[in-house]
């Protein structure tokens, strides 16, 4: 219990404690802030460990009361599929922070306070299990964000800042809607609550597949149009290449890695588990955008000139599979999404620190001004080459596990029930290996003639240490997935389960020890 | 005993980790090849070892080793584990075989290269994906090597990466790497939809599990369209690895990697995948007639095309490479017509000659600092003794020459082109044809480079015979490409014998399903073997002697005069048929096109981004708009005030 709320609240503290920073003591600043996300991934690990996967329920949960009037908590704890999530928020964050060491060069109090603030709210979306506290969270986020990358970042950073922020408050604000009037449902018409009102997300979890269904498709439609516009799916996605671009490394880092994936999350924790009839239906609807989204992203991929926004489209393709594979609502696309979440954030995070390497030596994205860069940066081009083949989908490294999974999931789907999204969605493998390869040809390949690119330092020690530990977990989920898989079975088992029930009558898994809430429904 | 099968790919896999790691610190060379190619001696010792297992215990079912569970989740449970059968042993022979003479050989060739180690490091790499890909007991632990001899092959066709190449859109080494990898993808495609029909119909991805299923319900499965749908997409992945049409396009580019790598990845080892796979699952493909008859026509067409192509080639590899296009068409002739077993048995001895030949090409390369044409070569004979010989050897069995090893292979599979039920008098015609074609090119080749004027500029090189670990391999596989044919002799060799030539009966085991499923009956030796016999005999010694005619003359006069009076032909030989420009423009370049022009530049910046930049501009002048009615004098505000007043009240009055 305390290591979560620990986890939590260790990054928050350090930020109010950075504020005490003298400002020009750049030194002490940055390594603090390093020091307590480290000293976070340290904690986080104790909540690894400690983890109990066989339990498909929340853990660590810690439970207070804030706003009696409407029955609002702070309310949190981790199931199978937030703590991945977590771990892979602790994990990003340290090494975004070793990577702003270079290519942060003004304001670094205000920067790196921003930063650990923007850890504290990315936790806290995980591990919320309180609408209210959730919404909170999920806009103290747009705070940080809207200022790391309107103030350092690139040429275009107001114009992507703002697209970003008007892009989000825009969902947002259908969520708020949603959040109020299904508080309010299930307060006064369901419960009939003193209150009338309730934002404990368990309750409303388990009382959801009892919301009318016309009620219900418009509630989903409230959260879900939050979430997708995160995700992004096509066609919401143009706020991503212009923030992803015009963001300073680790906030492109930071918003590929964690912050994408609030949207997914989102869908498979509140969409899926509140709305499970309405996601059903839809289920085919937004799969087709998925599907669409997996070429339209490659392919615009494809044809860029600017290699960060390349890699930023190439994320629109990765993040496609993802929601494939939550909406195929099958135990294989959903594991297969969440380790999906995962592996973006590894694999599109080092690329991003990739091109970050290159930028901060050349201050330019354009590929043309690269070349046979493998000469000069032979150590650089094993990274760069690693990251890109874990992109591609290689078997062995990460990304293949995820995109099998969601692929096979959305195959076998009874909800999707058409092999249309995965054969369509298939081809995708064939054209991230298109832009990405291509990329790396220009880029690394060919003869360096240009003279800019002659005396380019390779890797220096704090780039290896950013790198290396990505390298270590790409490959790991590669070869052996087990360890991740397994944490979060049975959470997805528990989900899948709820959804079969109710719609064939009958689950395909068993849990042994642990009841169906619904079989004890059903039962009465 | 079995167990031994894990440590197959262990060792490469160290080779690889070990030279990627520590080869750059050490520079000795020597140390580097010898370590590398002991971790591809040692699985050939544990392959053989293996091999005297299977012999001794006769057994007849496959052995599975189980190592570790990969991806389990739901209904999914991928564990890597191997499957020690007569199949995977057979390839693995071969892979670790012909890889370690390849390694010794890369020992002189790569000599002095810059990135030595990287180079040896790659081919461990290859050896550790190819064993995956050959011993694996399920679809999945295939695919991971499928792709991963596929990077292999990706990192060291591009492995002089700032070397230029010569092709259709190809500007440097690195495209060409680029190119197979991408084209692979296409054909990866169907290999993964495949599993995903096979998982859901046999709900597993065990080879042994999917085959016995499917063979102990084969009434119902007999032809289905299921079994048609999931066996064509199987074999849309061996169109791409094995390089047939219309894939084919990228293995002839594929030469832009050190010669080693197109003996060992892109002649003898990897492009033989597509043909395992098939062997593989014979079972499923014996379900499907209508599978077989594409697999046959593809491989002959493919056979028949790009052995034409290679009659005109000029570059000594590109000849090979088209060589080995049209072989493994023939192969896939094999499987199509249900002749499994020598689709394998051509697999073996073209791994020999094929091998042997690239091995040559590289010997002459390197003598000749690397200039690959042979139009300015000739009379090389006399400096390079040993590859002219061994070469000489290669272009026997390859043009079937009677009792070299190309000749045994090649005329089983002539032969059951025309007596299968699925094949007939068309197929063998066809291939018949292409052999011919291969006669011709491989003799023309021979006579071209290694005899004639010295046509190469005596000034800047000076041709030389290769250093001895060159030599070691070229005079192992020669060897090999002579007699390796006697591991199956054709009945029609030795009528008096009624047991079954060797390479069958050890490969029993593995085809009976299928043998069962397709009815087939042993054929006993018919008086149309030998006429056949005589056919194809015939053509390779006439083509022998028309090659050595024409070119013996050092005008060349016939080839030219020909040449000139089919110039349209010759041309679309000459070009490929411009099968890529067909690619690019009517995919590659539109896809680009519609990608740029319609989805990013329409539809993101104008639709899209149009539609949102646009409301807010809307709202921004909308707002400049209200705000002057915010005048801030009073008088106005009274007038609108009584406007409003007025309307109300004759609103409420009139309603």
């Amino acid at each position: 219990m305390a290591t979560l709320l620990l986890t939590l609240f260790i990054p928050l503290a350090g930020s109010l404690l950075l504020l005490f920073f003298k400002k020009d003591n750049t030194q002490a600043i940055k390594y603090t802030a390093l020091g307590i996300s480290l000293f976070t991934f340290l904690i986080s690990l104790f909540l690894f460990f400690s983890f109990d996967s066989a339990n498909p329920g929340f853990q660590f949960v810690v439970e207070m009361v804030w706003i009696q009037a409407f029955d609002a908590g702070f309310r949190v704890g981790v199931d199978g599929m937030s703590m991945l999530l977590v771990m892979l928020t602790t994990f990003i964050t340290p090494i975004a922070i070793l990577s702003s060491f270079g290519s942060i060069e003004k304001r670094n109090k205000e920067y790196y306070v921003m930063i650990l603030l923007l850890q504290f709210a990315m936790t806290g979306v995980f591990v919320a299990l309180d609408l209210f506290l959730f919404y909170i969270f999920w806009e103290i986020i747009l705070i940080p964000m809207y200022f790391i990358i309107g103030i350092w970042g690139g040429k275009d950073k107001l114009y992507a800042a703002i697209k970003f922020f008007l892009f989000t408050v825009v969902g947002s604000l259908f969520m708020l809607v949603a959040v109020v009037y299904l508080g309010y449902y299930v307060g006064s018409e369901l419960l009939k609550m003193e209150s009338g009102f309730t934002s404990n997300f368990l309750i409303i979890r388990d009382l959801g597949s009892a919301i009318p269904y016309d009620i219900q498709k418009w509630l989903f439609w409230g959260f879900a149009l939050s979430f997708l516009i995160k995700v992004p799916l096509f066609p919401l996605h143009t706020w991503l290449p212009d923030a992803h671009t015009e963001a300073p490394t680790p906030g492109s880092v930071i918003l590929a890695g964690v912050l994408l994936k609030m949207g997914t999350y989102g869908l498979i924790r509140f969409n899926l588990e509140m709305f499970p009839q309405a996601s059903m239906n839809f289920a085919s609807i937004i799969s087709t955008f998925a599907v669409i989204g997996i070429i339209y992203g490659a392919l615009v991929a494809m044809v860029q000139t600017d290699v960060k926004r390349l890699v930023a489209y190439s994320s629109v393709s990765h993040l496609g599979f993802v929601v494939l594979g939550i909406f195929s609502m099958t135990v294989e696309g959903i594991q297969g999404a969440v380790i999906q979440m995962v592996n973006h954030g590894l694999s599109t995070g080092m690329l991003f620190l990739c091109v970050g390497v290159l930028y901060e030596r050349r201050h330019t994205r354009e590929i043309s001004e690269y070349g046979g860069i493998a000469r000069v940066m032979p150590n650089f081009t094993i990274f760069f080459a690693i990251a890109m083949l874990a992109s591609v989908g290689l078997p062995g490294l990460n990304g293949f596990v995820g995109e099998y999974l969601t692929l096979i999931g959305a195959f076998k789907s009874p909800i999707l029930n058409s092999y249309w999204f995965t054969i369509i969605g298939t081809t995708g493998v064939i054209f991230a290996a298109v832009y990405l390869l291509w990329m790396f040809q220009r880029v690394m390949f060919g003869t360096n003639d240009n003279p800019k690119n002659f005396n380019l330092p390779d890797m220096n020690k704090r780039e290896w240490t950013m790198m290396v530990p990505i390298v270590v977990f790409i490959v790991w989920i590669g070869v052996y997935p087990s360890t991740f898989l397994k944490i979060s079975e049975n959470s997805t088992r528990f989900l899948v389960n709820k959804i079969e029930l109710l719609k064939f009558g009958k689950s395909t898994y068993e849990l042994p020890g642990y009841e169906n809430p619904a079989e004890k429904q059903e039962l009465e | 005993m079995q167990e031994l099968i894990k440590f197959l790919p262990l060792f490469p896999l160290i080779g690889f980790v070990l030279i990627g790691i520590f080869g750059k610190k050490i520079k000795n060379e020597k140390l580097i090849g010898a370590f590398a190619s002991l971790m591809v001696g040692i699985p050939f010792i544990l392959s053989i070892m293996l091999f005297y297992h299977l012999l001794s215990t006769g057994s007849q079912t496959p052995e599975i080793v189980h190592v570790f569970t990969w991806i389990a989740t739901g209904a999914l449970n991928i564990s890597v584990s191997y499957q020690v059968d007569q199949l995977s042993v057979t390839f693995a022979l071969i892979i670790t075989g012909i890889g370690f003479l390849i390694h010794v050989y890369s020992i002189g060739y790569m000599h002095g290269d810059r990135s030595f180690y990287r180079f040896f490091s790659y081919l461990n790499l290859f050896i550790f994906m190819m064993l995956n890909l050959v011993l694996a007991s399920n679809y999945l632990l295939t695919f991971l090597g499928w792709e991963g001899v596929g990077l292999a092959s990706y990192l060291l066709i591009g492995f002089w990466y700032d070397k230029k190449f010569e092709g259709v859109r190809i500007t440097w080494n690195g495209d060409a790497g680029m190119k197979a990898f991408v084209v692979n993808r296409i054909g990866d495609f169907g290999f993964l939809i495949a599993m995903f029909l096979i998982f859901v119909t046999f709900n597993s991805l065990d080879y042994v599990s999917v085959s016995e299923t499917a063979a102990a319900n084969y009434d119902f499965y007999m032809n289905s369209a299921i079994i048609t749908i999931i066996t064509l997409m199987l074999f849309l992945g061996c169109t791409g690895k094995s390089a047939q049409l219309p894939l084919s396009v990228w293995l002839p580019d594929a030469m832009a990697g050190p010669t080693p790598v197109s003996a060992l990845i892109h002649a003898a080892t990897m492009v033989t995948a597509g043909i395992f796979l098939v062997a593989r699952n014979s079972v499923l493909f014996s379900l499907s007639e209508s599978t077989m008859m594409v697999v046959a026509v593809v491989g002959a067409i493919t056979a028949l095309t790009a052995a034409s192509i290679g009659l005109v080639q000029n570059d000594i590899k590109k000849v090979l490479a088209y060589s080995t296009v049209s072989q493994l068409g023939f192969m896939f002739v094999a499987l199509g017509v249900g002749a499994f077993y020598i689709g394998i048995f051509h697999v073996m001895t073209h791994a020999f000659f094929k091998g042997l030949l690239f091995l040559a090409a590289g010997s002459v390369i390197h003598g000749m600092h690397h200039n690959q044409n042979i139009k300015q070569m000739g009379g090389l004979k006399k400096y390079m003794p040993i590859t002219s010989k061994t070469f000489f050897i290669g272009t026997l069995a390859i043009a079937g020459i009677p009792l070299f090893s190309g000749f045994m292979s090649k005329d089983e599979i002539l032969w059951y082109a025309w007596s299968s039920h699925l094949g007939g008098w068309w197929l063998w015609a066809i291939l018949a044809i292409a052999a011919l074609f291969t006669a011709f090119y491989m003799f023309r080749l021979y006579y071209l480079t290694f005899t004639g004027d010295e046509r190469f500029d005596h000034k800047h090189v000076h041709p030389h015979e290769s250093p001895k670990t060159m030599t070691f391999a070229l005079v192992v596989s020669a060897i090999l490409s002579a007699f390796g044919g006697f591991l199956n002799l054709p009945p029609a060799l030795v009528p008096w014998s009624h047991a079954d030539p060797l390479l069958k009966s050890w490969l029993k085991p593995i085809f009976a399903d299928a043998n069962m499923i397709m009815g087939k009956h042993a054929h006993g030796v018919e008086p149309m073997m030998y006429v056949l016999m005589a056919v194809a005999t015939s053509i390779g010694l006439f083509m022998w002697y028309v090659a050595r005619k024409w070119y013996s003359d050092p005008q060349w006069s016939a080839p030219r005069g020909i040449a000139t009076s089919m110039k349209g032909i010759h041309r679309l030989l000459f070009n490929k048929y411009k099968l890529d420009e067909f690619y690019f423009a009517t995919l590659i370049d539109p896809i680009y096109a519609m990608s740029k022009n319609f989805m990013w530049r329409f539809t993101d910046i104008k639709i899209i981004d149009g539609i949102i930049n646009g409301s807010a501009k809307f709202v921004e002048q909308l707002g400049e708009r209200v705000r002057l009615m915010q005048s801030g004098i009073a008088q106005n505000y009274a007038i609108i005030m009584m406007v409003g007043i007025i309307s109300i009240i004759s609103w409420l009055m009139f309603n």
